[in-house]
């Protein structure tokens, strides 16, 4: 048997020979094990989810934006809308790219004003889960959908009818009704907070814009190709704010788990230097059966670092089946998840990847390792004959 | 019939620093002890008894002199060799027995085989047999919560005794126990002194280990007073 085995074993006799001390080192410690995992998990989910329902609800394969197009700019949104080039027609005949059209335009909801962009689609797109065939009602006025989010903030249902003012490309102002012909639960917030969807070919004339749009959408199913005036922007560049943001609420959320971590680990340490005092004797004794200083740091070291590994395997007992509810099942807000204004479905499920896994149990580990060394560094240092009397340090 | 030397101390001294001074707990003490024997350093408290058990037991070392345990010179080993020298020669008997408290009867005899290259099967056999010696087969998965004195000590022994060192060194060992635990531990040691030739050095004050030696050192403030070989009186 190598020493470190020795060691291991003397370490682990030691360990459990310690009872419930032990027992609640590790329950606490398997909690934060379980909370990194799951919360980690939770986010890793959400971002899936984010990009997945952004594909599905908005950018699909990815979009060409006219050149002069900022989605973060309003002036530009006219200046952007630009007659599709011939290039694009075919495919957007056969469905596999998708043109629309963007202009801003004014409502007024129970006799308020409000800024929206309006967003002209094909009604017959198929390409997006937009449910745009709402877009086909016969109406008298305009047909419009709207978001649930949008929806709830001009308190607008199915079937209102309000007032649009909007500008033609010549800057003339033009005022009409639109109705409520639909209104979607999407968890895309840039297709629902404060946008009104129109058929395309009504807001082309409406703006005297006719085969004009400011972004294409496009399949899969079609390459990439280079056109002047028009730049593909791919999914990564499109979700990367989303997952920017995901990643912002993940650093927020570490100091939940920082904080269990940190009472797991001021247990251990606790444990340790408590040891120093109260295991003089035992340390003497060792020193005194032949063990080096060097053995009785890694003895100690291996003792505490041992919580994380029993910490590991209660928390696979307890976490295991809570990782898997959490990855099926799913957790559902008690509140609606468009109320946050943020791409979040109601159900959250976690996804757990073996990289999460792996990661979060060396960084525990290298933690109580580092924290079970440091009061064993100084058991080093003690005088043997000292510690055979129980000499206090 | 001439014994092999194992011990040698030529003119030893200990100094321990006390505030700006110190003290001395040993001066010009000279000894040798040979194999197989049974003597004990007698005297009162703060007479070096121990500290010169510590100093042969290469746990100190001399401020002044040489102390040579088994060719090895105390002062002059490193760290590592002191700890060879411990982990295969030597056993210690300490007054509160000092066994490790979280781990059973039957670890605590096993640790210091642990610290040797031995199979697990032979750690097993050598501890039975050694816990048959002193009495315990029947408590090999008792913690020393659970014992008494006497068994603890008997523990203790065994500890010292489950690797067959050339010598042990015991610290006042009957201090806490009962004068029946006492002669029961006291012929265990005898008994193993004379199956194995095992030399025991005692540290003590207690007349119930004193009738047991065959050689008595008497120290007074670090220093040997006499040293004769006696015919132990409770054999």
């Amino acid at each position: 048997m190598s020493t470190i085995m020795k060691l291991f074993k003397t370490a682990l006799q030691s360990l459990i020979g310690n009872g419930l001390k032990t027992w609640l080192n590790v329950f606490v410690l398997s909690i934060s094990f379980v909370m990194i995992i799951l919360m980690q998990g939770l986010l890793q989910g959400w971002s899936k989810q984010a990009v997945e329902d952004a594909k599905k609800w908005e950018i699909a394969d990815g979009q060409y934006w006219q050149e002069k197009y900022d989605p973060y700019d309003f002036f530009t949104i006219d200046s952007s809308t630009m007659v599709i080039p011939e290039s694009f027609q075919q495919d957007i005949k056969n469905k596999k790219i998708e043109p629309i059209l963007i202009t801003q335009g004014t409502i007024y909801p129970d006799g308020h004003m409000q800024g929206v962009l309006l967003k002209g689609i094909r009604p017959d797109q198929q390409m997006l889960d937009l449910p745009t065939h709402f877009l086909t009602t016969k109406t008298e006025e305009i047909p419009v959908m709207i978001g649930a989010y949008m929806a709830k903030q001009t308190k607008l249902r199915m079937n209102d009818v309000l007032t649009l003012r909007w500008r033609d490309k010549n800057g003339t102002f033009e005022a009409a009704d639109i109705r409520v012909v639909g209104i979607f639960k999407s968890t895309v917030p840039a297709v629902d907070a404060g946008v009104v969807w129109l058929p395309l070919d009504r807001l082309e004339s409406m703006t005297l814009n006719e085969g004009c749009a400011n972004i294409l959408i496009k399949s899969p199913e079609v390459q990439v190709v280079s056109t002047d005036d028009w730049n593909y922007v791919s999914v990564d560049k499109l979700t990367e704010s989303t997952l920017l943001m995901v990643k912002t609420k993940s650093i927020g959320t570490s100091v939940f788990y920082l904080i269990f971590l940190l009472l797991a680990m001021l247990a251990i340490f606790d444990t340790q230097t408590l040891s120093i005092f109260r295991r003089q004797k035992e340390i003497g004794t060792m020193v005194a059966m032949g063990m080096t200083q060097k053995q009785v740091v890694w003895h100690f070291t291996l003792e505490g670092s041992l919580n994380a590994l029993l910490a590991l395997v209660v928390g696979s007992i307890w976490g295991a089946p809570l990782f898997w509810y959490m990855s099926v099942k799913g957790y559902s807000f008690p509140m609606d998840a468009a109320d946050f204004g943020i791409p979040m479905a109601d159900t959250m499920y976690t996804m757990i990847t073996p990289k999460l896994v792996i990661g979060t149990i060396l960084f525990i580990f290298i933690v109580t390792a580092i924290v079970s060394y440091l009061p064993a560094r100084k058991i080093a240092k003690m005088n043997p004959t000292d510690a055979i009397r129980g000499k206090v340090l | 019939m001439n014994m092999k030397t194992i011990v040698e101390v030529k003119n030893l001294t200990k100094n321990f620093p006390v505030g700006a001074g110190f003290f001395t707990a040993l001066s010009g003490v000279d000894l040798q002890f040979s194999e197989g024997e049974f003597a004990g350093l007698v005297g009162p408290s703060g007479s070096g008894k121990t500290t010169l058990l510590n100093i042969i037991g290469s746990l100190d070392i001399p401020s002044k002199g040489e102390v040579i345990v088994l060719q090895q010179s105390i002062g002059k080993l490193t760290a590592k060799q002191a700890a060879n020298l411990r982990k295969h020669q030597l056993g210690f008997i300490f007054q509160s027995y000092n066994l490790l408290p979280v781990y059973t009867v039957f670890e605590n005899v096993e640790f210091p085989l642990l610290l040797l290259n031995m199979s697990a099967e032979e750690r097993k056999e050598r501890v039975m047999e050694t816990l048959k010696w002193v009495g315990l087969t029947d408590k090999v998965k008792s913690r020393p919560a659970q014992l008494s004195g006497g068994e603890c000590q008997r523990v203790a022994i065994a500890r010292a005794m489950v690797k067959r060192p050339v010598l042990v060194l015991a610290d006042e060992p009957t201090a806490n126990l009962d004068s029946k635990n006492s002669h029961n531990i006291l012929q265990t040691m005898l008994k193993l002194n004379e199956e194995f030739k095992t030399s025991f050095i005692f540290a003590t004050h207690d007349d119930k280990v004193i009738a047991y030696l065959k050689r008595i050192i008497r120290l007074e403030d670090g220093k040997v007073v006499s040293d004769e070989q006696v015919k132990p009186t409770n054999k």
